[in-house]
C-alpha cells in the first residue's frame, strides 16, 4: 500500500506493520483473495438496496434514492484508545447539558465573562422561548453525535458537537449487520464490542425522561418530515427497532393539553416524541409560521409538561460553530476540569484581526458557515481552485460574522478496498451518545465516514463520502 | 395503530392487486389477438374499459393498437393503472408504513419493485411478454406469501387483506360489467365461435379458466360463467368470496377494537345481496344494473372504511 508520511494511517501507522488493534484483522486480510472481497463488496451494496438503506440528496430529487457507499475494511479502535475517548466524550456531553441549562436559566457563564453575552443574545440558534423552561428529566440533549477526527497516535479533535439532531446511527447498526452477515468468521476470531443494543438503550433513555403528564408506561413516537426527507430510512428504522410509532405532523394534534396521534381508534396521547425535524419547523404557532411539518401548539404543550421533546428545542446553539470555539472554556466552567478532548483552533471571522488572518491565509484554511452542516457551504482551502478562493473571499468580506476558519487538519487515514488493493483514505468518527437523568451511554464505535476520493478531506455522504463499520475491540 | 398506517396498508395491497389484475388482463388480451386478429381491437378496448383506463388511454392515443395498449398498461407512469405505477405506488405506501411491515415483507415488495423496474425500463417485445407477465404474477404472489408467512394476525393484517379483496372484487365486477352483453343469454349468440373466445378472455382475466373447466366438464354457457364469477364461494376472485373475506376482516377489527362502525353495516348489506340473489334473480334484475349497483356500493364502502378508521384527517 502506498502511504503518504504526512498522514497518520490507523491500520499501518507510518510503517508497514499493522498497528496492534489491526494486527489480527491484517493477518486475516492477508489470507483473503481480493477477487472474493470485491464480490463481497457488491454483495453488500445489493444487501443495502434490498433493505432500503438509501438516502435522498437535497436538490437532486430526480435522481431518487441513493446508496451511501460502504467500504468493507473495518475501522478498528483498541479498547484503551476507546476508553480515553469515551471519558472525553462523556465530559463534553455533561458540560453541554449544563451549559444549555445555564444559558436558558441563570446565565452564570455570561455573568462570569467566560462567554461574551452577544454570543448568546445575537445568536439565531438561541431560542428565547426556552428561557425558564424545565425540560423533563433536566435533559436537553438526549442524543448527541460528537464528530471526532484523529491526526496521530494520541491526537483526537472534536470537529463538531451535533447536539441538535445527529443522524447516521442506522448506518452504524446496518454496517455491523452487514459485516456480521458477510464475514461471520471474522467476528468469531476477533472480539468486537456489540452495538446492537443501541435502539433498546435509546428507548430506555427517552422513556426515562417522560413528562409530568405521563401516566403509566410512556408512549413513544418518532416524528419525521416524511418519506421525502433524506434521512427517512433512519427515522423508520429507529421507530421500528424501538417499537415506537412513526408519525408526521399531520398525524398529530393537541387534544386536552396533550399531543395526540390519530389512530384507527381515535386520538391517543404521546408522552415522548423523538423529533427529527428542526426547531424552526416544529410549531407554526410558535416558530416558523409557514411550516407544514410541525404541530400547531406543540411548544405550549411542551412548556406545560405535556410532552417530552428530544432533543429539547434550543439545543442547536451548541452546534453553532462560533460557540464551538468557546467549548474548552465551557467544559472547564461547568466541570471544573480541563477538557480531555481537544478543540480545533478556530478563528472567528467576526473578529477583525481574525478576519485579516483568515483572508491572508485562505488557501491553507478550512472555512465553514457558523450555522452550516452536512459539508454544504464550506471551503477547503488547499483543495480549492483560484476562482473558488476568490468567490469565498468575497463572501467572507460581505458577511464575516457568518464564518469561522480552522487550520486544515492532517486527518488520519484508514485503508479502503479499491480495484488496486488497499488504499488510504481520510476518515472521521461520529460516536453516538445517549443522555438520561441517571446515566450516559456511549455506544462503542459509531459511524466512520470516509472520503472515497484520493486526497479528499470531505467525508460527508452528501458530498460523495462513504461509510465503514467501526470496531471497538474488547479489553 | 395510526390511521395513516391503516390507510397505507390498505392502499399498498390495493395497488399490488391492481398491478396483478392488469397483468392478467394483458395476458387475456394477448391471447385473443394471437388467436383472432379481427376481434383484437374491440377486445383491447374492452380491456381498457375493464381496467377503467379507456379515458386515460384515448386522451393520449387515437387508435387502438395492441403493442401500444400493452405498453400503456404495463409501463406508462403517467397514470396509476399501469403495472409499473401500481408496483411503485405499493412500494411508496410500504415505505410509509415501513414500521408496520416485517423485514421479509418490506424486502419482498422492495425487491419486486427493483426487479420490475429493471425489466420494465424499456418497451417489452411481444416474444418476451408471456415471460414478463408471469414474472409480475410471481412477484405479487411473493409479496402475498411474505404477508401470510410473517405478519402478525392483528389489525394490520386485516387492513392489508381488506385492501386486497376490495380491489379484487372491483376488478372482477368491472370485467363482468364490460362483458355483460355477451354474458346475457341471447338466442342468436349462444354457441357461436365468438362466444367461446369471449368467455376465454373473461375466465383468463380472472384466473378461473381451469377451475371453471374442471367444475363444468368443459361445458361453457354464459349463465354458469356468470354464476361462477359472482356467486361461487370457492373461487378466490368471485364477488361472493371477496366480500365474505372483507366482512370477516372487518369483524375481526370490530372484535379487536370493540367498536362497530357504519362500514360493517355496508359490508354486511353487500354480502347479503350475494346470499339473497341467485343467478336467475340477478338476470331478472338485470346483470348490468346489478353490477352497477354493486360497484356503487363498494365505492361507498371504501370511503366509509377510510372515515371509520381515520385514514386521513
Amino acid at each position: 500500500m502506498s502511504k503518504s508520511p504526512k498522514f497518520f494511517d490507523e491500520m499501518y501507522g507510518r510503517t508497514n506493520t499493522a498497528r496492534p488493534p489491526y494486527a489480527e484483522y491484517d493477518a486475516w486480510f492477508q489470507t483473503q483473495d481480493s477477487a472474493r472481497l470485491r464480490e463481497k463488496s457488491e454483495e453488500a451494496a445489493a444487501l443495502f438496496r434490498l433493505t432500503g438503506i438509501t438516502f435522498n440528496v437535497y436538490g437532486n430529487e430526480e435522481q431518487g434514492e441513493r446508496l451511501i457507499p460502504f467500504d468493507l475494511v473495518p475501522r478498528i479502535i483498541g479498547a484503551q484508545e476507546w476508553a480515553r475517548l469515551a471519558r472525553g466524550i462523556e465530559q463534553r456531553v455533561r458540560a453541554i447539558n449544563a451549559f444549555l441549562y445555564d444559558i436558558y436559566h441563570r446565565q452564570e457563564i455570561l455573568k462570569s465573562g467566560r462567554l461574551p453575552a452577544h454570543m448568546i443574545a445575537e445568536n439565531a440558534a438561541f431560542l428565547p422561548q426556552m428561557i425558564g423552561v424545565e425540560p423533563p428529566g433536566g435533559i436537553y440533549t438526549h442524543i448527541v453525535g460528537t464528530d471526532l477526527v484523529r491526526t496521530g497516535e494520541d491526537e483526537f479533535y472534536v470537529l463538531e458537537d451535533n447536539a441538535r439532531t445527529p443522524s447516521g446511527v442506522s448506518y452504524m447498526l446496518e454496517n455491523r449487520e452487514t459485516m456480521l452477515h458477510m464475514f461471520p468468521e471474522l467476528f468469531s476470531q476477533i472480539k468486537v464490542q456489540n452495538v446492537s443494543q443501541y435502539p433498546r438503550s435509546l428507548r430506555r433513555s427517552l422513556c426515562a425522561c417522560a413528562p409530568p403528564a405521563c401516566e403509566g408506561r410512556p408512549s413513544l413516537a418518532v416524528l419525521t418530515p416524511g418519506i421525502h426527507n433524506s434521512a427517512y430510512y433512519e427515522h423508520a428504522f429507529l421507530a421500528d427497532q424501538m417499537g415506537a410509532e412513526l408519525v408526521e405532523g399531520h398525524d398529530l394534534r393537541v387534544v386536552d393539553g396533550r399531543i395526540a396521534m390519530r389512530t384507527t381508534q381515535g386520538y391517543k396521547a404521546i408522552d415522548v416524541l423523538y423529533r427529527r425535524i428542526d426547531d424552526d419547523y416544529l410549531d407554526p404557532m410558535n416558530f416558523n409560521p409557514d411550516s407544514l411539518l410541525g404541530v400547531p401548539g406543540i411548544f405550549d404543550v411542551y412548556r406545560a409538561g405535556g410532552i417530552t421533546l428530544a432533543n429539547a428545542p434550543g439545543t442547536g446553539i451548541c452546534d453553532d460553530k462560533a460557540i464551538y470555539s468557546y467549548m474548552p472554556d465551557i467544559v472547564e466552567f461547568y466541570t471544573g476540569e480541563k477538557a480531555i478532548l481537544k478543540n480545533v483552533p478556530t478563528h472567528r471571522c467576526s473578529d477583525p484581526d481574525a478576519l485579516k488572518y483568515v483572508l491572508d491565509n485562505l488557501a491553507e484554511l478550512v472555512v465553514k458557515e457558523v450555522h452550516g452542516s452536512g459539508g454544504y457551504g464550506m471551503l477547503v482551502g488547499p483543495a480549492a481552485s483560484k476562482q473558488e478562493l476568490e468567490d469565498f473571499r468575497a463572501k467572507l468580506i460581505a458577511n464575516p460574522d457568518g464564518y469561522i476558519a480552522q487550520p486544515t487538519l492532517a486527518l488520519s487515514t484508514v485503508p479502503i478496498l479499491t480495484d488496486a488493493g488497499l488504499a488510504p483514505r481520510h476518515v472521521d468518527l461520529r460516536p453516538y451518545v445517549l443522555v438520561s437523568p441517571d446515566r450516559i451511554d456511549i455506544t462503542p464505535g459509531g459511524l466512520s465516514r470516509v472520503a472515497l476520493t484520493e486526497g479528499s478531506l470531505v467525508v460527508n455522504s452528501s458530498q460523495g463520502g462513504g461509510t465503514k463499520d467501526t470496531w471497538v475491540l474488547e479489553d | 395503530m395510526l390511521g395513516k398506517t391503516a390507510g397505507g396498508l390498505f392502499w399498498m395491497f390495493r395497488y399490488l392487486e391492481r398491478a396483478e389484475n392488469t397483468a392478467r388482463m394483458i395476458d387475456a388480451g394477448l391471447r385473443i389477438s394471437l388467436t383472432r386478429s379481427s376481434a383484437a381491437e374491440s377486445e383491447w378496448n374492452a380491456i381498457l374499459r375493464a381496467c377503467a383506463l379507456d379515458e386515460a388511454y384515448f386522451e393520449r392515443y387515437t387508435t387502438t393498437d395492441g403493442a401500444q395498449v400493452v405498453d400503456f398498461l404495463l409501463r406508462d407512469m403517467s397514470h396509476t393503472g399501469s403495472v409499473m405505477s401500481g408496483v411503485e405506488a405499493a412500494r411508496t405506501n410500504a415505505r410509509t408504513v415501513r414500521t408496520a411491515l416485517t423485514r421479509e415483507m418490506w424486502e419482498a415488495v422492495n425487491e419486486s419493485y427493483m426487479v420490475l423496474q429493471r425489466v420494465l425500463a424499456l418497451p417489452i417485445a411481444q416474444r418476451d411478454l408471456p415471460r414478463i407477465l408471469q414474472m409480475i404474477r410471481q412477484r405479487t404472489a411473493y409479496v402475498r406469501g411474505a404477508l401470510h408467512g410473517t405478519m402478525l394476525r392483528n389489525d394490520m393484517y386485516d387492513f392489508a387483506r381488506i385492501g386486497t379483496f376490495f380491489e379484487r372484487a372491483d376488478n372482477t365486477a368491472r370485467i363482468i360489467d364490460v362483458k355483460y352483453y355477451i354474458l346475457l343469454p341471447s338466442v342468436s349468440m349462444v354457441g357461436s365461435p365468438s362466444d367461446a373466445v369471449q368467455w376465454d378472455t373473461i375466465l383468463r382475466a380472472t384466473s378461473a379458466m381451469r377451475a371453471y373447466q374442471t367444475l363444468h366438464d368443459g361445458d361453457t354457457d354464459p349463465r354458469s360463467v356468470t354464476q361462477f364469477l359472482m356467486l361461487d364461494g370457492r373461487l378466490p376472485r368471485s364477488l361472493a368470496f371477496c366480500y365474505n373475506k372483507i366482512l370477516d376482516n372487518l369483524r375481526y377489527l370490530e372484535k379487536d377494537y370493540g367498536e362497530r362502525h357504519l362500514c360493517h353495516d355496508l359490508a354486511q348489506q353487500i354480502c347479503r345481496r350475494f346470499e339473497v340473489y341467485d343467478i336467475e334473480a340477478i338476470f331478472d334484475y338485470g346483470l348490468h344494473e346489478f353490477t352497477n349497483d354493486f360497484l356503487r356500493e363498494s365505492a361507498q364502502l371504501g370511503r366509509q372504511i377510510e372515515i371509520d378508521y381515520r385514514f386521513s384527517e
